[in-house]
């Protein structure tokens, strides 16, 4: 299958993942240009990130033409998390990622299961 | 949970971001239903909202370490684009319930997947 067919593929999937759930669809877009274009580890989180700020931008948008956004409490948590995503991608030069990569799984299993209940 | 804990959590999903990759949404999301006190719909709508200065300072770093391949990555954001609005017409039409279970089996697919790389790599 030709490149961009790939990636047209892997973004439609990213983008319905995208805005059914309020993620960027880095789940779905990291593992697939690692197993199916090739990529290195890192070149996929960085090449993820770049094509995010689209996907969240649109579909930000789309919440905000139904009332659904709210600005001041994505303040709150995204202020933060800009200093965050300095620490991280720091520190993903230099540390091996499977220790972070298991205690996040467990995480979002904790996570997971309070949202069922 | 109060606003402490919102910051605390905001900042550790930028780290996830930074270190996985990812927009950081499945701790925004959480984080705003628990500690605000938002529905889903409206949680998931103002982590998209938070994602975006998130993304934009991780890729930014990631182009200076050699990490980013531009070209695809502004591809893939494009072709997303009809994805992510089909996405938000969806949620915005079913019941809450089936989001928030979605968005749970969407947390332990995620953590499968991280286990599963865990696993493969040295």
């Amino acid at each position: 299958m030709p490149h961009v067919l790939r990636l047209a593929v892997i973004g439609t999937a990213a983008g319905l993942f995208s805005g059914l759930f309020g993620v960027g669809g880095g789940t779905v877009i990291v593992p697939l240009l690692i197993i199916w274009l090739g990529y290195g580890e890192r070149e996929a989180t960085g090449t993820s990130l770049a094509a995010i700020v689209i996907i969240a931008s649109i579909a930000a948008a789309a919440q905000a033409a139904y009332g659904n956004v709210d600005w001041l409490k994505a303040a709150f948590v995204g202020i933060p998390a800009v200093g965050g995503v300095l620490a991280g991608t720091a520190l993903q030069q230099r540390v091996p990622q499977r220790t972070v990569s298991l205690a996040f799984a467990s995480l979002l299993v904790a996570i997971a299961i309070t949202l069922v209940l | 949970m109060d606003l402490a804990g919102a910051l605390a959590i905001g900042f550790a999903a930028g780290v996830v971001a930074g270190m996985l990759g990812v927009g950081g949404g499945v701790l925004f999301v959480p984080a705003l239903v628990l500690a605000f006190g938002l529905g889903q719909v409206e949680a998931e709508a103002t982590s998209l909202a938070a994602i975006v200065p998130v993304a934009l300072v991780g890729a930014w770093r990631q182009k200076g370490y050699g990490n980013l391949r531009l070209r695809d990555g502004l591809l893939l954001g494009v072709l997303a684009a009809g994805g992510a609005i089909v996405g938000v017409v969806i949620v915005n039409a079913v019941p809450e319930r089936a989001i928030e279970l979605g968005f749970a089996a969407l947390l332990l697919f995620v953590a499968s997947q991280l286990v599963r790389r865990a696993w493969r790599t040295d």
